[in-house]
């Protein structure tokens, strides 16, 4: 295996991991393990990725607060920073990878300063991201994603201290009521946009709850914690819209026929997760649209690995699959790379990866069922006219919908006509929304509709730091 | 300043089919193809279609969806090969500075004139013999400004630069907005456009072009080659052999930032030509090039390259040195070995027009080039001197 100390300026690795959260600390430590010169690369001062936010500084308090499933994070990350301080493993915190070619070469921002590192093979584990949630009025200050208001939480201990509304779907917005109630927030109410006919459809994946029971006892158990803190859950909310003159002042919404009108200052939304797939559309691997949960895919084989060859890529950045399946995947992944590095290691390889992939379709029983009951609906992902989809650029639904009778047929030539896209968040936050807008507008699958080229930067780059880039 | 398209052959001249365009769905034959939907084409479509010719445009992704959609919208006669002076003259004053009335959108043209500032002794010597040169051609559209005229144009710049060239007429322009005018010009014509038909074959039988494109067979008088990277493949098809380069060329863009500057910005001693949009955005080129590979249709950008935009940007404007990129980009361009484009007939086939190979610099071309183009094919001639442009010109010695 190639061993080489780590000197050269050029920084070449057997494997070089991005995002250290359950996929790459998995990933990590199985390369280590395999003696693969590694390096992991995270965008957080401490690693554990966002589920596992600052799980080697929490205090008890706040592991109360957060749970069991936070806690469980903590024996992987140990393990993961012994091999750090031992020198085994390499570990770049604060870095940002801003562009990544095909060959894998990787170019990371680290202390202001751009570095090119180059890898054998390549693990991306950069995760999921909140699916955007264009409701009239998303864009005041005061409303914000149920996982910023985790992220506070976690790093910080922050809680809200105005009575916070929370308003969607997705087992993150329960899981974030309960933590709140923990922590002693005040919840103005919990508005669910989930139906009851969602309901009866989920439960029709009976089969999957039982492979899934543990997954469904949780659920249980945190809808059992909402219910008995009084704290109004309404469920089957339609028109939801947030208002205020130049901040958040009321949620409304309607419920079986009547209007609701909520004092609030703080909003937090969530319909979901999906897949951040914006490196591995940079490589132009391929992708697939994944129907059950409205989402770009990255293709894979049975390894993990990518159309574009030694990059793998895993945990919920391939699909969602939740924390152990990201565990699982990363090692998956990991022994994908050992493989293609060392051919001594096949069988060692192929051995693990049956048992592995039993232990994944284990986990993913429970999906058909969190997948239909947490169907983000068709209003709330494909908004009317009025609404704001581009939020750096202030491009509306109905803008987007005028450029299609214009001839636009894609998001890239929303991108021309529009600048929709183009602003300093490069379609992260509007990506899926137009190209769900197009699919209905053109009557076409997004599959047939397809996303944004994504360029490089990756991440935010100043013209100085480009300037002093190292050759 | 007239010359003939051709100096052997002047080929037959293609007349209207009297069939009325627009071009009768059902039929599969027009007066004119034009293969490839980039600005040339696009203009190409305008200029022929309002004489009445049928024209059918194929496309073999979308309309502008390399060079023409992607360049950096600088509407520029400074700093041309003075054979093509006439030309840009001709397309700035006659058709951009009223580009609403020709093709009723503006595309997003601001006349904010263009500036190439000097930054040394030697960039000025290197100035002043470029304004001597162009001066005893007879042109005047490039005048010297010193220190102090820069400094009123752009009050912003760094104190080290030295004075310029300013071409008052100059500006740039939204280019997705230009090819999407052009676009629903050409159809408001007449013009059939099919886009995601991509050409396999050419070739002749009896009186007519053969085109096949998306397993279609179409049929035309006249063809007009405009098919960017892609001409040289369709030229050698028709017997004209042109050594073209295949190349990305990059740009990037910056998040919005305060309003610091007017004019199109460029340099003399190294590469860099930049502006700052009415958003705030400011674009960054100056002719980078980069990897593309023409099957797969794509350029890779390297930021390595890039670095030295970035270092130059800041050197002229130190205060951007925090400002973000927001984008880098690169677009697929043809380029010829002396840097000026091929346009005119076919040196061995009649009947079939070219006009590629604009080395990063056709933008500001393009209105004009339909113009020529469309008298080729009703004249046998064009009024503006294209002979430097001949495609016979690589085979002379």
């Amino acid at each position: 295996m190639n061993l080489q100390p780590n000197t050269s300026p050029a920084q070449e690795f057997d494997l070089v991991i991005v995002g250290a959260g359950p996929a790459g600390m998995a990933a990590a430590d199985c390369g280590v393990r395999h003696g693969l010169n590694t390096l992991l690369i995270d965008e957080q001062p401490e690693i554990g990725g966002q589920i596992y936010r600052c799980i080697l500084s929490a205090d008890s308090q706040r592991e109360e607060i957060l749970g069991p499933d936070y806690s469980h994070g903590r024996l992987i990350a140990q393990r993961v920073a012994e091999h750090v301080t031992t020198g085994r493993l390499a570990y770049w915190p604060e870095a940002s990878v801003w562009q990544v070619d095909t060959d894998r070469t990787l170019h990371v921002l680290r202390n202001g300063r751009s570095r090119t590192i180059r890898g054998q093979a390549v693990i991306l584990a950069t995760g999921a991201m909140e699916r955007p949630f264009p409701v009239p009025g998303w864009t005041l200050p005061g409303v914000m994603t149920a996982g910023a208001g985790q992220i506070l939480l976690k790093s910080a201990s922050l809680i809200p201290s105005d009575p916070v509304v929370l308003a969607g779907c997705g087992p993150l917005l329960y899981l974030l009521a309960v933590q709140y109630l923990r922590a002693g927030a005040k919840i103005r109410a919990i508005l669910d946009t989930t139906t009851g006919p969602e309901w009866k459809r989920a439960w029709r994946h009976g089969r999957g709850i039982l492979k899934g029971w543990k997954y469904a006892h949780k659920g249980m158990g945190l809808l059992r914690e909402i219910k008995n803190s009084n704290v109004p859950f309404c469920r089957g909310v339609n028109a939801l819209r947030m208002e205020g003159s130049d901040a958040l002042e009321r949620v409304r919404y309607s419920h079986e026929g009547r209007e609701y009108d909520l004092e609030a200052s703080v909003c937090l939304l969530h319909q979901g997760v999906v897949p951040n797939t914006q490196i591995t559309w940079s490589i132009r691997a391929q992708h697939q649209w994944d129907a059950t949960q409205l989402c770009w895919v990255p293709a894979i084989n049975e390894w993990c690995e990518l159309s574009v060859p030694g990059f793998f890529v895993a945990g919920d950045g391939a699909s969602i699959g939740g924390a152990p399946v990201a565990a699982l995947q990363g090692e998956l992944a990991a022994w994908g790379a050992v493989r293609s590095l060392d051919r001594s290691a096949h069988d060692a390889a192929d051995a693990q990866a049956v048992k592995l992939r039993r232990q994944i379709e284990d986990h993913y029983a429970i999906r058909p069922f969190l997948n239909t009951q947490y169907r983000p609906r068709d209003e709330f992902r494909i908004p009317p006219d009025d609404v704001l989809v581009c939020r750096c650029e202030e491009v509306t639904a109905g803008e987007i919908r005028a450029q299609v009778k214009l001839g636009c047929t894609g998001p890239n030539q929303t991108k021309s006509f529009s600048r929709c896209g183009m602003g300093p968040c490069q379609g992260r936050m509007c990506g899926l929304t137009v190209t769900e807008i197009i699919a209905d507008a053109t009557q076409q699958s997004p599959k047939d509709v397809g996303y944004y080229r994504i360029r490089p930067p990756l991440r935010a780059l100043t013209l100085g730091q480009l300037a002093q880039l190292e050759p | 300043m007239m010359s003939t398209a051709s100096t052997a052959d002047v080929p037959k001249v293609v007349q209207r089919s009297g069939s009325p365009s627009p071009v009768p769905k059902s039929s599969r034959s027009s007066d004119v193809i034009i293969i490839g939907g980039g600005l040339q084409g696009l203009s190409s479509a305008v200029h022929l279609s309002r004489r009445g010719f049928s024209v059918r445009l194929l496309e073999a992704d979308y309309c502008g969806r390399h060079s023409s959609g992607v360049n950096a919208g600088g509407v520029r006669t400074l700093g041309r090969d003075v054979a093509e002076i006439p030309l840009a003259l001709a397309a700035r004053d006659r058709i951009w500075h009223h580009m609403a009335d020709f093709v009723g959108h503006d595309g997003g043209f601001v006349r904010s004139g263009q500036l190439q500032v000097c930054e040394t002794d030697d960039d000025i010597r290197k100035v002043k013999a470029r304004l001597s040169l162009v001066e005893s051609h007879g042109f005047t559209h490039e005048k010297w400004v010193d220190q102090e005229t820069v400094r009123e144009l752009v009050p912003s710049i760094s104190r080290h630069v030295l004075g310029g060239i300013w071409v008052e007429g100059d500006g740039y322009a939204y280019p997705y907005h230009v090819v999407t005018a052009f676009r629903r010009a050409a159809q408001e014509a007449g013009a059939e456009i099919l886009e995601q038909t991509r050409v396999e074959s050419l070739h002749r039988k009896g009186d007519t072009w053969q085109v096949r494109a998306a397993g279609v067979k179409y049929e035309a008088a006249a063809v007009i080659n405009t098919a960017g990277a892609w001409s040289a493949a369709l030229a050698r098809q028709v017997g004209d052999d042109v050594p073209l380069i295949v190349d990305g060329l990059m740009l990037m863009v910056t998040q919005r930032v305060a309003h610091f500057v007017d004019p199109v910005l460029g340099a003399t001693g190294r590469a860099l030509s930049f502006k700052q949009f009415a958003n705030g955005t400011v674009v960054i080129g100056g002719g980078l090039r980069c990897r593309a590979d023409p099957i797969s249709r794509h350029a890779t950008v390297d930021m390595a390259t890039m670095k030295t935009s970035a270092i130059t940007v800041t050197d002229l404007f130190p205060h951007l040195r925090n400002v973000q990129i927001v984008r880098a980009w690169a677009g697929v361009e043809g380029f010829l070995p002396d840097q000026i484009p091929v346009i005119g007939p076919s040196a061995c086939s009649p009947g079939v027009f070219h006009a590629f190979g604009f080395s990063a610099h056709g933008f500001e071309l393009s209105p004009i080039i339909g113009e020529i183009m469309a008298d080729l094919v009703e004249h046998g001639e064009s009024k503006l001197p294209i002979h430097p442009f001949r495609v016979t010109r690589f085979n002379e010695r």
